[in-house]
C-alpha cells in the first residue's frame, strides 16, 4: 500500500454507535448511554487485512457488526465501494449485502441446529432469487470444496461436525454470494488451538485466490499480527492506532499497545517475566461512563495533566502510522 | 488444487448420525416417564378414538328399571340415577375430554405463537401485547374462565373458547421468551447479513427452534383444559346436561355418594389417569427437549 | 515423598453409549512449591484430572475406575466425604475459570473469605475479619478493609478472579489448582493475573497444578509440563526441555502451529484434523489419524509413556528417531 492511494473499499467516518441502557427502579428509570464506538475513521484497501484488535468492551465487534449493518450507527457513514451504505432502505441494502459478509466466532451459535450443510450454504442464494435446482446445489457442492470439507457433509447436521468444520460451514456460506469483503469477527478464538492454524490458513487461500478484503476482529494479537497487512487498535470504543503491522509490533507508539503487546506470554521459558516492566495496572473502565480526555488516562503509566482534559485526536506520525497520544504532541514540538 | 485443500484426514466427517429430530425421538422412546406417560394418556385417546365401537348403548339412553345399578356383567361401569349405561357416558366422555383438550391445544399453538413471536421478534409491538397478556394472566385461570362461560352461556364451544382465552397469555409469554434468546443468536444475525426478510427468519430460524419449550407447553396445557372442562361441566358452565362429559356426570353422581359411590368415582378416575399420563409425557419431553434442564442432570 | 501422588488414575463416566473413560493411566507427581503445568485442548481429560484429585465429580455418572490420589502420604481415592471437605481448602484448593458463576452472588466477599477460614480454623470474629483484609491486601485489591462489604457484581472480571485467590489461599494450602484461571480475562488482565499467581507462590511456598490450553501461559509459569491428548498424557518434561526440545508429535505441532509475535510466518503449520470426542477415539495412539510422523505401528498399540532423558518422557514409539532428526537439522 504505498505511492498513489486508489479508493479505498470500505471508509468509515466518525462512525458512533451509543447503547441506551436503562437503570433504576420502576419509578426513576434512568437512560445512560453506552458508548460502545465512539467515532471511528477507518479506511480499508481492496485486497488487504485490516487487523482489529482490542480487549473486552472496545467495541471492535460491534464495529464490525454496524459494517455489515446488523447493528445500526447512530452517527457517522459507512461508504463501501463508493456508496453511502449508512442511510439505504431495505430494497437496496439486500442487493448490497452480497458484497459484504460475516464470519461469527462461535462454530455453535452460527449455525441453525435444524437445517442441513447444504440448507445453510445454499440459504443466501434462495434469498438474492435463486431456485433450489441442479445449478444452486452445484453451487453448494464447489463451496464444500473450496473450504475443504467433503461432498457428503452436504446432508449433515452441523452437530456432527467438529468445530473446525463448522467454522468451514460458517466460511462457506458467507462466500456463496461472492462477497468481496468479509468481516472476521474472531473467527479463531472459539475453536481448540490446534485446529485455529487451519482456520488461519484457509482464510489466507481464499483471500489470495477470490481477491477478497477482510476485516479481521480479534483479541489474539498473535493471530492478528499473522494474518494482517495493516492493524488498528481499540480502547474503549476509539481506535487509539493504526499502522502496518510489522511498524505496530516493532515499535509501537501508543502506551496501551505497548502494555497489550507486553501482556502476550512469551513461548520462551527462559525469558519468563519479560512483560513485567510494561505492566499496566487497574481494569478497563466501563463505556457507560468512560474517562474523561484520554480514555487510557486511568490506567497509562506515561500520564500527563493534558490526558486528563484534552482527547487526544488520532494523527500521523510516520507515514501511515497513526497515533491518539498527547507524548506525540511533544515528540512533535521537541522536533521543531 | 482448491484453495486450502485439505488433507486427507480433514476429510473425516463422523460417521452418520441422525437428524436432530430422529435423536429426540430415540431419546424420548427410552425416557421411562415418557413411555409411561404415553401408554396412560394413549389408553384414554384410544378409548376416545374408538369410542363407537366400544359402545353399544346410547349414553343418554334412560332407564328406569335399571337405575343405581353397582358395576357388574351387564353395566360394566354400573348406571346412574337415569339408569344410563356409565361405561358409555365414560367412554363418550373420554372422546369429548380429548376433543376439547386437543382444540384448546391447537387454538393455543396457532395464537400463543403468533402473539408470542410478534412480540419477541419486534421489540415494538411487544411493550402493547404484553402488557394485555399481562392483565389476562393477572385473573386466576379458573375464574376468568367461569366469567367468559358466564357470558357467552354453557356450551362445549363456548367452554372451549373461554379455555384458549384464558390460556393463550401464557403460551405467548413462553414463545415470547424463546424468540427473544433466538433472534440473537448469530445464525440469525447471517440470515440478516445475507439479506433474508423477517418472514423468512421467524420461518425458517426462530420458530422451528421455538417449538421445543412450546411443545412442552402444550403437553401440559392439554392437561389442564381436560381439568378445567370437567371443573366448567361440574359448575354447570360447560356442556349442557344430559351431554356426557366427565364434569357432568359427576356433577350428577355428587349428590349420590353414598348411594352409588362410582357415579362420581368413575369418570373422576378416568381424569386422574388423562392428567398424570399427560404430566409425565411433559416432564419426559421437558428433559429431553430442554437442554437447560439436561445439563442438570 | 511427594506432595501429590497420582498413580494410573482411570476416571470413567456413565454416558448413553456405555461408559467412556475420560482420562487413563495418569500417573504423575508434584513436589512441595513446584509449579505443575498441564497442557491439553478440549477432550484431553485435564479437567476432569483436576476434579478427580478434589473430589469434586459427581458419583455417578463418574467413577474412578482404576488408580489412586495420594496427598502427603493420605488417599484420597474413596476417602469419606467429611474427610475430604477437611483437606479440601485447607490442604488442597482451587480456583476455575469462570469468576463469576464460582463466587456467592448473594454474600459479600469478605464474608466468603471468612465462610472458608471459619470451616478451617477456630478464629474470633476480630481474627476472621483480619484475615480476610490481609488475603485481599496480598491479592492486590486496593483497599482491601473497605471492599470487604462488596459483592461480587460490584467487582470487575480481574478482581473476582483476585477474590477467588484470596479465598483459595486463606488457609494457606500446600496445592493451589488453577483450571483455566485466565481464559476468561482480557491479554493486560491475564498478565497481571499470572504475575501474581507467582508472586503468592513465591510468598506461600505452595505447590501449584496449572491447568490451560495456552502454551504461553505454560511458558510463563510452569516449572514442569505435562501434555495431555485425548485422555493420555503424551509427554512431560521440564519447561525449558519441553519448549526447546519437544519429542512427541502432538507437543512440537501445538508449538509450531501458533503464531508468535517475535517471527514472521507466510504459513502456519496447522495439525490436520479434529480432536477425536470422548468415546471415538481411534485405536491406537490417539493422535496417528492427525500425525505426519505415523507408520502402521502406530495404528496398533497403544504407546507407552517412555524416559527418553531423566525427567523428560513422551508416549511416541518414534520418539527417539524424531529427537535425533530434529537435534540433525
Amino acid at each position: 500500500m504505498s505511492g498513489a492511494q486508489p479508493a479505498p473499499l470500505l471508509k468509515l467516518e466518525g462512525l458512533t454507535k451509543h447503547f441506551a441502557v436503562q437503570s433504576g427502579g420502576f419509578f426513576r428509570r434512568h437512560v445512560t448511554a453506552l458508548r460502545a464506538v465512539d467515532g471511528v475513521d477507518l479506511e480499508i484497501q481492496a485486497g488487504e487485512t485490516l487487523g482489529l484488535v482490542g480487549e473486552s468492551g472496545c467495541g471492535k465487534s460491534t464495529l464490525g457488526r454496524m459494517i455489515i449493518r446488523l447493528i445500526e450507527p447512530t452517527a457517522g457513514s459507512i461508504v463501501f465501494d463508493g456508496v453511502d451504505i449508512t442511510r439505504l432502505d431495505m430494497q437496496a441494502l439486500r442487493e448490497h449485502r452480497r458484497g459484504m459478509q460475516i464470519v461469527f466466532q462461535d462454530p455453535f451459535g452460527a449455525l441453525n441446529p435444524r437445517m442441513t450443510v447444504e440448507d445453510i450454504i445454499m440459504e443466501p442464494l434462495l434469498i438474492h432469487g435463486a431456485r433450489h435446482d441442479d445449478a444452486a446445489r452445484k453451487r453448494v457442492d464447489e463451496m464444500l470444496g473450496l473450504v475443504g470439507l467433503p461432498l457428503r457433509a452436504r446432508s449433515r447436521f452441523p452437530h456432527e461436525f467438529s468445530g473446525g468444520q463448522r467454522q468451514r460451514v460458517g466460511i462457506a456460506r458467507a462466500l456463496v454470494l461472492n462477497p468481496r469483503f468479509l468481516v472476521c469477527d474472531e473467527p479463531v478464538s472459539a475453536l481448540d488451538v490446534s485446529v485455529q492454524a487451519q482456520i488461519v490458513n484457509l482464510l489466507q487461500d481464499l483471500q489470495r485466490d477470490l481477491g477478497l478484503t477482510y476485516l479481521f476482529i480479534a483479541h489474539d494479537l498473535s493471530v492478528v499480527k499473522h494474518i494482517s497487512d495493516r492493524v488498528a487498535v481499540m480502547y474503549l470504543g476509539r481506535v487509539v492506532e493504526i499502522a502496518d503491522k510489522r511498524a505496530i509490533y516493532a515499535a509501537p507508539r501508543h502506551p496501551y499497545t505497548q502494555a497489550l503487546i507486553a501482556a502476550v506470554p512469551v513461548l520462551k521459558p527462559r525469558e519468563r517475566g519479560r512483560g513485567r516492566r510494561v505492566r499496566i495496572t487497574g481494569d478497563i473502565p466501563s463505556a457507560l461512563n468512560p474517562p474523561s480526555g484520554c480514555r487510557f488516562h486511568t490506567r497509562c503509566p506515561y500520564v500527563m495533566p493534558v490526558c486528563r482534559t484534552d482527547e487526544p485526536k488520532l494523527a500521523p506520525t510516520d507515514a501511515g502510522h497513526l497515533v491518539a497520544c498527547h507524548l506525540m504532541d511533544n515528540q512533535e514540538s521537541n522536533k521543531g | 488444487m482448491p484453495a486450502g485443500a485439505p488433507l486427507e484426514d480433514e476429510l473425516e466427517v463422523p460417521e452418520r448420525r441422525q437428524s436432530p429430530l430422529r435423536m429426540t425421538v430415540v431419546r424420548l422412546f427410552r425416557h421411562q416417564l415418557f413411555l409411561s406417560g404415553l401408554v396412560l394418556f394413549g389408553l384414554i385417546a384410544v378409548v376416545g378414538v374408538l369410542a363407537p365401537l366400544l359402545t353399544d348403548i346410547n349414553p343418554n339412553k334412560l332407564g328406569m328399571r335399571t337405575r343405581f345399578q353397582a358395576p357388574d356383567a351387564a353395566f360394566l361401569f354400573g348406571t346412574d340415577n337415569f339408569g344410563r349405561s356409565l361405561w358409555s357416558r365414560t367412554v363418550w366422555g373420554a372422546q369429548l375430554s380429548m376433543m376439547i383438550g386437543l382444540s384448546v391445544v391447537l387454538l393455543n399453538a396457532v395464537f400463543g405463537t403468533l402473539i408470542g413471536a410478534l412480540a419477541g421478534y419486534f421489540p415494538r409491538l411487544d411493550n402493547v401485547l404484553m402488557r394485555v397478556n399481562d392483565a389476562l394472566m393477572a385473573f386466576p385461570a379458573i375464574l376468568l374462565a367461569i366469567a367468559i362461560t358466564a357470558v357467552l352461556g354453557p356450551s362445549i364451544v363456548n367452554a372451549i373458547l373461554a379455555l384458549a382465552i384464558v390460556y393463550i397469555p401464557r403460551t405467548a409469554r413462553i414463545v415470547r421468551a424463546s424468540v427473544i434468546v433466538l433472534r440473537e443468536m448469530e445464525y440469525v444475525q447471517a440470515a440478516i447479513a445475507a439479506g433474508a426478510g423477517h418472514w423468512r427468519i421467524l420461518r425458517r430460524h426462530i420458530l422451528p427452534n421455538a417449538m421445543a419449550p412450546l411443545i412442552v407447553q402444550l403437553s401440559f396445557l392439554f392437561a389442564y383444559a381436560v381439568l378445567s372442562e370437567a371443573t366448567l361441566s361440574f359448575l354447570g358452565l360447560g356442556a349442557v346436561p344430559p351431554t356426557p362429559t366427565w364434569g357432568n356426570i359427576m356433577a350428577e353422581g355428587r349428590q349420590y355418594m353414598v348411594e352409588a359411590p362410582w357415579i362420581i368415582t368413575i369418570p373422576g378416575i378416568a381424569l386422574m389417569i388423562t392428567v398424570m399420563g399427560l404430566n409425565l409425557l411433559g416432564d419426559g419431553l421437558r428433559d429431553v427437549l430442554d437442554p437447560r434442564l439436561r445439563i442438570q442432570q | 515423598m511427594s506432595l501429590l501422588e497420582v498413580r494410573g488414575l482411570t476416571t470413567a463416566f456413565r454416558t448413553e453409549r456405555g461408559e467412556i473413560n475420560a482420562v487413563e493411566d495418569i500417573t504423575f507427581d508434584i513436589d512441595e512449591g513446584e509449579i505443575l503445568g498441564i497442557v491439553g485442548e478440549s477432550g484431553s481429560g485435564k479437567s476432569v484430572t483436576a476434579l478427580t484429585i478434589m473430589g469434586l465429580l459427581p458419583q455417578p455418572p463418574a467413577r474412578v475406575a482404576a488408580g489412586s490420589v495420594r496427598f502427603r502420604g493420605e488417599t484420597l481415592t474413596g476417602m469419606s466425604e467429611p474427610r475430604l471437605e477437611r483437606i479440601r481448602g485447607s490442604g488442597i484448593s482451587m480456583v476455575f475459570q469462570e469468576p463469576m458463576t464460582s463466587l456467592n452472588p448473594v454474600f459479600t466477599i469478605g464474608e466468603q473469605i471468612m465462610e472458608t477460614v471459619r470451616a478451617h480454623e477456630k478464629a474470633t470474629p476480630r481474627e476472621l475479619r483480619d484475615r480476610a483484609v490481609e488475603m485481599l491486601d496480598k491479592v492486590g485489591i486496593p483497599s482491601a478493609a473497605k471492599r470487604l462489604g462488596d459483592y461480587p457484581h460490584q467487582l470487575s472480571g480481574g478482581q473476582r478472579q483476585r477474590v477467588m485467590l484470596a479465598i483459595a489461599l486463606a488457609c494457606r494450602p500446600k496445592l493451589l489448582i488453577a483450571d483455566e484461571p485466565t481464559t476468561a480475562l482480557d491479554v493486560t488482565i491475564q498478565a497481571q493475573v499470572l504475575d501474581l499467581l507467582m508472586d503468592l507462590r513465591d510468598e506461600f511456598g505452595m505447590a501449584v497444578m496449572i491447568i490451560t490450553h495456552n502454551m504461553g501461559v505454560i511458558a510463563e509459569t510452569a516449572d514442569r509440563v505435562l501434555v495431555m491428548y485425548a485422555g493420555r498424557i503424551v509427554e512431560q518434561a521440564p519447561v525449558v526441555r519441553l519448549f526447546e526440545r519437544p519429542e512427541h508429535p502432538y507437543t512440537r505441532g501445538l508449538l509450531e502451529c501458533v503464531p508468535t509475535l517475535e517471527q514472521d510466518t507466510e504459513r502456519l503449520a496447522a495439525i490436520p484434523g479434529s480432536l477425536p470426542e470422548p468415546g471415538r477415539r481411534p485405536p491406537g495412539c490417539r493422535f496417528a489419524p492427525r500425525c505426519r510422523w505415523r507408520i502402521d505401528a502406530c495404528r496398533t498399540g497403544l504407546p507407552p509413556l517412555v524416559e527418553q532423558e531423566p525427567g523428560h518422557a513422551s508416549a511416541c514409539i518414534r520418539a527417539a528417531e524424531i529427537a535425533a532428526q530434529i537435534g540433525a537439522a
